[in-house]
């Protein structure tokens, strides 16, 4: 019964491998916290989009909320951070609930309305009117408990809890039951699939992952401003990696996000301009001639991928 | 009182322009049941378009709008035939427009800033002379009222296309049905080209005009004008659309008077009212239901 589960397994434990080894032959840490950091966003958003097909362009609301939701509970409540990882992926999960009518919506409304409600969120937090709870515009700081290892090695837990739970709905019935969702909503509510309590409970946990990514994120960088943790880009990277990877797998997100930030990261970062044609070039390539990832051809292969 | 007047007054200036901003996408989306999530980014490009013939070549904005409607038909026209019929045969055309035009939205972009660089530029509000005009004793910028004639003009464009003209009646029936259409012996990659141009079209005249009425043009505002327009479009209605100009007049109005009564709350607007119309009036104000989950 457990057999199943071995392959992905396989795959977080490789991660994990890597994660812990890699330091201690390159030694730029936060280059290898961002890149787990949108490994982790990047199933994350696999849960919600690759298993239910709803494509959250506002993705970045779940990451922001966490991150703030964690910074206000550390400075306001005097938590321990590690608490605070938590408490940021709560906040993040009851942003969802409130959300969850969105989820009516069907394809690119939902989407767009995703988006604006992520914009909306960012406008209320970064409101100057809200300055004594959120610092309104001028941004959070965290230095006082700043620990850059710790908060590593909380990023590398949030991932391993991320691909997980990927792990978990590729190879149980409720993540099959999600896919059938996905695939006809209709046909899978006859068949005995509660539809709105799967999609909901399955947009709750990618919220989590991403509260929980931010709360880090807001831990490990201990300085940020609103438009650095509702920027656009982190939906759009997110998005980018899940689709150039593969929908639906452990896998697909991993590799998409490793090979698309490794070159963000060397060729990119001076000129973002240059990545933003290429990233655009690439998504509409992807539409047109691969529209499953780069996995999709690894199973025309009759490769299994976990 | 006075402020009262001023707000109203202005609101529906601004209302009529930014059913123009909405028009372009609901006309794709009315022909195509896809959303030009590169909508923003072609109105930003007729900005940078006016902007660089008046600063080289001193044209007066309405000039542009003949060269932008060439331009963007040389434009539309490979760019419908390039991506849309491939789209229609794929498994998911909604969705995968959606990340296609996406994609789009983010080359348009970054060539831009390319050949730019990433300022904010303008076109100065007195090329159509300084001195104002008066309605009910308030006083308004020339600026404003050109952008609401040129506006209203469009749209009596658009009404006088699909009611009156032999391709306008064509455009209704693949609004109405592509497939019936396509069987009754209509052209439809052709009308739809054509249509998918005239979005485009559309857009940019928009965007040559958005400098009096939403300010300086900077390559990174597509994103945010395409979900404004997309809250336009809704609240009138999808795929109707000589129902934009009614979602653009109720947006207009309500911003008027956030920012004259709620100023820091402005921003904040469009997002809740698309949220809002989505969710509690799903079909638009006028309209049929088009997308429920």
């Amino acid at each position: 019964m457990l057999k199943k589960y071995f392959p992905s397994l396989g795959v977080i434990l490789a991660i994990v491998a890597i994660f812990i080894g890699l330091p201690h032959f390159y030694d730029n840490q936060s280059f290898l916290f961002n890149l787990m950091l949108y490994l982790a966003l990047a199933e994350g958003l696999n849960i919600i989009y690759g298993f239910t097909g709803y494509l959250p362009f506002g993705y970045v609301g779940f990451f922001g909320a966490g991150a703030y939701g964690g910074a206000i509970a550390i400075t306001l409540l005097h938590i321990s951070p590690l608490l605070g990882v938590l408490v940021g992926g709560v906040v993040a999960v009851l942003t969802g609930v409130i959300l969850i009518p969105l989820l009516r919506l069907s394809g690119a409304y939902f989407a767009i309305a995703n988006l604006a409600a992520s914009q909306a969120l960012y406008l209320v937090v970064a409101n100057p009117s809200l300055e004594k709870i959120t610092q309104g515009p001028y941004g959070i700081d965290l230095s006082s408990v700043y620990n850059a290892n710790a908060g590593y090695f909380a990023m590398l837990g949030v991932l391993v809890f991320a691909m997980a739970l990927v792990a978990y709905l590729r190879n149980s019935n409720f993540g099959l039951s999600l896919l059938a969702i996905k695939e006809d909503r209709v046909t899978a509510s006859l068949a005995g699939v509660n539809v709105i309590r799967a999609r909901s409970i399955a947009w709750m946990l990618s919220a989590f992952v991403a509260g929980m990514s931010g709360a880090v994120f807001g831990w490990y960088t201990a300085v940020f401003y609103p438009s650095t943790v509702f920027s656009l880009d982190v939906s759009v990277f997110t998005i980018v990696f899940v689709l150039f990877g593969g929908i639906a797998s452990v896998a697909g997100p991993l590799i998409g996000a490793l090979i698309l930030y490794s070159m963000y990261n060397f060729i990119g970062i001076s000129t973002p301009q240059y990545f933003q044609l290429f990233y655009g070039l690439l998504i509409v390539l992807l539409v047109l001639f691969l529209p499953d990832g780069v996995v999709s051809l690894l199973k025309k292969g009759k490769v299994y991928v976990p | 009182m006075n402020l009262f007047a001023y707000t109203i007054l202005a609101g529906i200036m601004y209302g009529i322009f930014f059913g123009l901003v909405g028009l372009g996408l609901n006309i794709i989306f009315g022909v195509l049941k896809m959303i030009n999530l590169a909508h923003g980014d072609f109105i930003m490009l007729g900005s940078f378009l006016a902007f660089w013939l008046y600063d080289l070549l001193g044209f007066n904005p309405l000039l542009v709008i003949p060269v932008a409607v060439v331009v963007f038909f040389l434009v539309g026209v490979p760019l419908y035939y390039l991506f849309v019929p491939r789209l229609l045969k794929s498994k998911d055309p909604e969705m995968l427009s959606f990340i296609l035009f996406f994609g789009v939205s983010q080359v348009i972009e970054a060539v831009i800033i390319f050949s730019f660089g990433n300022n904010q530029r303008s076109i100065p509000s007195n090329v159509f002379g300084a001195a104002g005009f008066d309605i009910f004793g308030q006083r308004f910028p020339s600026a404003w009222l050109v952008t609401t004639l040129v506006s209203l003009a469009a749209f009596a464009f658009v009404y006088w296309y699909l009611h009156h003209t032999r391709m306008g009646y064509a455009t209704r029936a693949v609004m109405a049905n592509r497939d019936e259409a396509m069987m009754s012996g209509i052209d439809v990659d052709r009308i739809s080209a054509f249509v998918f141009s005239m979005g485009l079209a559309l857009a940019a005249i928009a965007g040559v005009f958005s400098f009096f009425i939403i300010g300086a043009a900077s390559p990174s505002m597509g994103p945010e004008l395409t979900t404004l327009s997309f809250a336009i479009i809704v609240l009138g209605s999808l795929g109707s659309p000589l129902g934009t100009v009614l979602g653009g007049l109720i947006y207009g109005v309500a911003i008027m008077f956030m920012q004259s009564y709620f100023s820091s709350w402005a921003d904040i607007l469009p997002y809740i009212l698309l949220i809002a119309v989505m969710l509690f009036k799903p079909e638009g104000l006028v309209g049929k239901a088009a997308r429920s989950a």
